[in-house]
């Protein structure tokens, strides 16, 4: 076993979670070291659809995400890279008048709680908006703000910055092993001993099994999500399109390709750090873009992924301090939309380690909230 | 249509022909998919239908192949033309086009019988139009006996190069020279292998009447060329290479190019099979048994899919892998295995003779695994090599991270043309070797098939969709 390292702060997971904690922690001025089993971006944070998107986030989500958007549109200031973001708006289609009217009603309990980010507009704008959407959508809800990115872009770019500033990261060296010591945590990873007072669990997927070697292991599901592409098509849309009534997220690049995606799930190996496409999700998908864009019938699909994401049974994140240790922090299951939140759960999470606190509301998110889910297993859709 | 089949092989060249043949005599059931219309492979592409002229003009071998196409006949054999097949599941579901209406087929036992595809062969100005394989040459020459615009040039390396220019002379199509690339060194690596291949002289013969053949029509024939450029504006004007230290020059309206044939590996690249790299034949190919097992139950591969021994040797080991489908469905005992499996070996050791003497001669060379900066190698997205390059001083280790640096492998072909010289390329930069590298993780669909297809699609897997828990 090497000599033991002596950083300011151990983060398991160099995805976009890890990688933000790092940054904002040696913004601070700590030493903070990343242990990355792959490489940073290897699963969901570099192979994501790249949404960055405030529209319909879980209520207990909406503060961190409006800080969040906050973050995106001056991204560039905080990691020197535009991280390919675009302010190209999300939109969610309603293809029914009581489509419309759910999306009316959520419009109204986001703007009780003091946000008016969504807004819902008639046939008439959407069609300016989106003049090749299928005439049957009667209106839709949009946050003009919103936008999309690069994922792996994004990855790098917090990892550059992450570098520059001091932060050690450590590809190919999966945690062997953690214990609790006087003063700290001591890890063993990669074939290298490290110890430092603070451990910080950002595994992704992988998170609730880090959680288990502290003893407060959360439900978490494993799932594979997918997405498709298509060949070059001339350029018929601007925003990112989802669909109130189906699974759906679609986007159109630049180079005129179009993915397609919206939660259908492949099937997930996250032991052999595998995931495998399934024919009868991409039918859907397939199925629900055919219905609202008739035009891309004979468009062609060029390829198909998938990949590893860990989801918890209410559908939003296990953010904050560890219950069963002191010294250790989660951050964590995600469960589909983890991307857009990445620069404030970095920052949150120094917060919480530089100074005891943070100025979001992170109580929804703690680890110890899952004992009715013990009780009735049900697991809820993500958002 | 049919949605269940006994044993499904996947392409109907001489493998999928042979396997096809004795699966069929035992009495099994048998549907053959091919990409073409007509079965017969790229070896014997449009044998069924070619005239005594067309035959006369691509040699005996060609004609041979005929004989192959009566399994088509038998009881229990049916043959799907112009079937894409984009899909391959453990579960042996098979997921194919025809026609663009996407079809279902769950077979019991799966024959992959892919084949050999050309090498890409990557150099400034390659991808300008005019030049194009030798391997596409030949198939306008079989399908409609098609010859390209005079003046040409043929350039690379590997026997294909000769048997085009002897078809081409026997057309009456004039050919301004010969431009090859076979590194010198590799003569000197080939002859320890020369005694072995004259035991299984037939290629080496055929080989040495090819040239005897070009050289009679007076084509000029430049040796050890280096430094391929193709030059033209908006199509190919001229070749220009270097040989002796003295640089060529060749006006030229069309460009044939030529370095050898690799697997086809898009089927058992999807099934995550471990693949080995072959350093004489500088590819990969998948990890077998001696009947083509994969490790999947129920999946083989036979044919140059497995690794390049050529036609005459698909056809035995399309047989093993028929044996080892009848064995596993217990329709021969293990005796009968044995012995057969012992027969088909024999030839096949006959068939190989010659390989290693032919491997060692025309391994590639390196300027093609490894061009110069300013080549395009992923055709689909123009990214350069001299790109990767840079990807990989930012650190990039590999051609999945590779993507998400500059695209090279997202277009439509799917990595095909670029696969191999992206692993190649980053593997030679980082100092490392190919194995570690690696390849592009490929996933269906394995061809590009469009939305409506998709959408209409009957999907027959319960476990499919979106159910978590399923």
């Amino acid at each position: 076993m090497a000599t033991t390292r002596m950083p300011d702060a151990i983060i398991i997971g160099g995805g976009l979670h890890g990688l933000s904690a790092a940054l904002h922690l040696a913004r601070a001025g700590l030493k903070p070291l990343v242990l990355e089993k792959d490489y940073p971006g290897r699963h969901a944070s570099g192979v994501n659809a790249g949404g960055v998107r405030r529209l319909g986030r879980d209520f207990a989500e909406i503060p961190l995400s409006v800080e969040a958007m906050r973050l995106w549109h001056g991204i560039a200031d905080i990691v020197g890279d535009d991280c390919g973001f675009i302010r190209c708006g999300q939109v969610k289609v309603a293809e029914t008048e009581a489509e419309l009217q759910i999306l009316r009603d959520r419009a109204a309990q986001v703007a009780v709680l003091g946000f008016d980010h969504e807004e819902i507009i008639g046939r008439e704008e959407l069609l300016r908006i989106v003049p090749a959407i299928s005439e049957r959508c009667v209106g839709a809800m949009i946050c003009r703000a919103d936008g999309a990115a690069n994922p792996f872009r994004t990855v790098m770019a917090f990892r550059r910055r992450a570098v520059e500033l001091g932060a050690d990261i450590r590809s190919g060296s999966p945690v062997a092993h953690i214990e609790r010591r006087a003063g700290g945590w001591s890890v063993e990873a990669g074939g290298a001993r490290f110890q430092a007072s603070v451990l910080v669990n950002a595994a992704g997927a992988w998170g609730s099994q880090i959680a288990g070697l502290l003893g407060e292991a959360p439900p978490l599901r494993i799932d594979a999500p997918m997405l498709m592409i298509t060949e070059p098509v001339a350029p018929f849309l601007t925003p990112v399109l989802g669909a109130e009534g189906r699974k759906l997220s679609f986007k159109q690049f630049e180079n005129g390709t179009v993915l397609i995606g919206g939660g259908h799930r492949g099937k997930a190996e996250p032991g052999l750090n595998l995931a495998d496409t399934r024919l009868g999700g991409l039918r859907q998908s397939a199925a629900t873009v055919v219905a609202l864009f008739p035009q891309l019938r004979a468009t062609r699909i060029v390829r198909a992924w998938a990949g590893i994401e860990g989801v918890t049974p209410d559908g939003i994140p296990v953010l904050g301090p560890s219950v069963a240790s002191e010294g250790a922090y989660h951050s964590f299951g995600y469960s589909y939309h983890g991307f857009q939140l990445g620069p404030v759960t970095g920052r949150i999470i120094a917060d919480l380690i530089l100074h005891g606190v943070t100025d979001l509301p992170i109580a929804p998110f703690r680890i110890d909230r899952f004992s009715e889910f013990h009780r009735t297993g049900a697991w809820r859709e993500p958002a | 249509m049919r949605t269940e089949t006994q044993i499904a092989i996947i392409g109907a060249g001489p493998a999928g022909l042979a396997a096809a043949d004795l699966l069929a005599e035992a009495g099994c059931e048998v549907t053959l998919l091919d990409e073409q219309p007509a079965a017969g492979g790229q070896i014997y592409r449009g044998i069924a239908s070619a005239n005594a002229e067309r035959l006369r003009v691509l040699g005996t071998d060609y004609a041979a192949g005929r004989k192959l196409l009566g399994v088509l006949d038998r009881p229990g054999v049916t043959f799907i033309g112009g079937a894409t097949v984009w899909e391959v599941t453990r579960e042996r579901r098979i997921s194919y086009s025809v026609g663009g209406t996407a079809r279902s087929l769950a077979a019991r036992r799966v024959i992959a019988c892919t084949g050999a595809t050309e090498r890409p062969m990557p150099f400034p100005g390659w991808t300008l139009p005019g030049v194009m394989t030798v391997g596409a040459g030949q198939i306008l020459l079989k399908t409609s006996g098609l010859l390209p615009p005079a003046p040409l040039v043929l350039a690379g390396s590997g026997p294909l190069l000769y048997l085009l220019a002897a078809q081409y002379l026997a057309a009456g199509q004039a050919i301004s020279a010969i431009v090859e690339t076979t590194p010198g060194g590799n003569w000197r690596n080939a002859l320890r292998h020369l005694p072995g291949a004259l035991i299984g002289n037939r290629y080496l013969r055929k080989g040495l009447m090819l040239l005897a053949r070009i050289r009679r029509a007076g084509v000029a024939h430049y040796r050890g060329a280096t430094g391929l450029r193709a030059e033209g504006t908006s199509r190919v004007e001229a070749l220009t290479f270097t040989v002796r230290g003295r640089t060529r020059r060749l006006p030229c309206a069309t460009l044939l190019i030529h370095t050898g044939v690799m697997p086809n590996l898009q089927i058992t690249r999807s099934l995550n099979l471990v693949h080995d790299w072959d350093a004489l034949q500088q590819c990969w190919r998948p990890q077998l048994d001696d009947w083509g097992g994969t490790g999947i139950d129920g999946i083989h591969v036979a044919g140059d899919g497995g690794g390049i021994a050529g036609a005459e040797a698909a056809v035995h080991s399309g047989r093993l892998a028929a044996i080892g489908c009848l064995a596993a469905l217990e329709l021969i005992g293990p005796e009968d295995r044995e012995r057969r499996t012992a027969a088909e070996r024999r030839a096949l050791r006959a068939q190989n003779r010659a390989r290693p003497f032919l491997d060692a001669l025309y391994t590639p060379a390196p300027e093609f695994l490894d061009p110069p900066d300013e080549t395009i190698v992923c055709r689909c997205e123009e990214v350069t090599a001299g790109k990767i390059r840079e990807f990989v001083d930012l650190g990039c280790l590999g051609p999945n991270q590779a993507k998400s640096f500059g695209r090279p492998g997202m277009g439509p072909c799917q990595g095909r043309y670029c696969g191999i010289t992206v692993s190649a390329i980053i593997a030679a930069r980082r100092r490392v070797s190919i194995d570690e590298v690696g390849y592009y993780r490929i996933r269906p669909p394995l061809k590009p098939i469009t939305l409506g297809e998709l959408a209409a699609m009957d999907v027959l897997d319960e476990s499919d969709g979106d159910d978590p828990d399923a």
